[in-house]
């Protein structure tokens, strides 16, 4: 049996984690145990109110909260998820969005990919096969430009760098548990990964918009996050480990 | 008259290094600051108390360091160890963040064990 954490980062995602976390249960795979485990990250909402009434009900009790006292950010959210999984003794880690842009049936495809190509980290990818939502034009020209940078440092070319949508083996999870990113982590997390020698392999999946809530990337913080992940990812080349 | 005027930025100087260093001393004293932060503050008022009586000194610094005009050395040795020390607290501020996001994420995992373990004994007991 192979043992599936399912890790939810929500802040005020009180109109689309009921559905994320229904879709994750109706997900069914022979031979692999799926496990919902939500990160509220202080939400100001009712999110957590719902997870933990989700909880208590017999049908939907096969799922974990996490609850953080003080806003983390998605960096910080999603390391508690992870390190969950990589107490608990998972072999795998899905990040899925609590917004609902990722669909669990997509899971499969990243598993797969992972087991077929011994690879350590699967990142789900809107732009291989250019289906379902495709983001805005300045984000794409965002995402172009991370991926020039990022091929920069490590030669690798990842189309969708800002994909939260990924899945970990327990070697990417013990060096997650040591260290991630708070802030706008996909992209540098990609370096760290490929300068500790995992394998990452990007998985072609179709995304949805948000179903609720606002975007962790709003209009005016564009340049800023352009900025700090660029020094991001040129610190985390530098650095030692 | 020239006299008097320099005097008297003299005695201002001395007054008001010496309320500054029993303003931080009463900070430190209630507890407010921590002596590991206080330690920058105390030493700058005691230079400038020592340079405000001793006032040939600031010439004489001035003059081994090559700066022109004494006041000049005051401004720039000050921005220098202003900036010297905000990266300090950048720092002290960052590794905060570190150890806040540790703590919050212990807190978080432990808060999940303890309710899992309430399950599991609620289980037992009604298995009982």
């Amino acid at each position: 049996m192979i043992k599936i954490a399912a890790v939810v980062p929500a802040y005020n995602e009180e109109e689309s984690i009921t559905n994320v976390v229904s879709s994750l249960h109706a997900l069914q795979l022979s031979g692999v145990e799926l496990l919902p485990v939500v990160v509220n990250d202080c939400s100001i909402d009712r999110t957590a109110d719902i997870v933990s009434k989700l909880e208590i009900q017999p049908n939907t009790s096969k799922l974990v909260l996490l609850d953080l006292p003080v806003n983390l950010g998605i960096g910080g959210a999603v390391q508690t998820g992870f390190r969950y999984a990589f107490e608990k003794g998972f072999d795998y880690a899905v990040q899925v969005d609590g917004d609902g842009q990722h669909s669990a049936a997509e899971i499969p495809k990243l598993l797969e990919a992972l087991q077929a190509t011994d690879s350590n980290v699967a990142i789900g990818s809107r732009f291989i096969q250019k289906e379902g939502f495709q983001s805005t034009g300045m984000r794409r020209m965002g995402i172009n430009y991370l991926k020039n940078l990022i091929r920069l440092f490590t030669g690798l070319s990842i189309l969708d760098n800002t994909s939260g949508f990924r899945m970990l083996d327990r070697k990417a999870l013990s060096l997650v548990n040591e260290y991630y990113p708070d802030e706008y982590p996909e992209p540098e997390s990609i370096i760290i990964y490929v300068k500790n020698k995992l394998k990452i392999i990007e998985v072609p999946v179709s995304m949805n918009e948000r179903q609720g809530g606002v975007s962790s990337i709003r209009y005016f913080d564009q340049l800023y996050y352009m900025v700090k992940v660029s020094l991001a990812i040129i610190y985390s080349y530098i650095r030692n480990k | 008259m020239e006299q008097d005027i320099s005097y008297r930025i003299q005695i201002i100087s001395i007054v008001v290094s010496l309320i500054f260093l029993f303003y931080v001393s009463r900070l430190i004293v209630k507890g407010k600051l921590r002596e590991e932060y206080a330690i920058f503050w105390v030493i700058g008022t005691v230079l400038l108390i020592i340079f405000s009586f001793w006032r040939k000194g600031l010439d004489i610094f001035a003059e081994l360091v090559g700066v022109y005009s004494p006041p000049n050395l005051v401004f720039t040795a000050a921005i220098f160890a202003v900036f010297i020390y905000l990266i300090h607290l950048s720092v002290v501020v960052s590794k905060l963040h570190d150890k806040n996001k540790t703590m919050a994420q212990e807190l978080a995992l432990t808060k999940a064990e303890l309710k899992e373990q309430s399950k599991d004994k609620k289980i037992k007991e009604s298995d009982d």
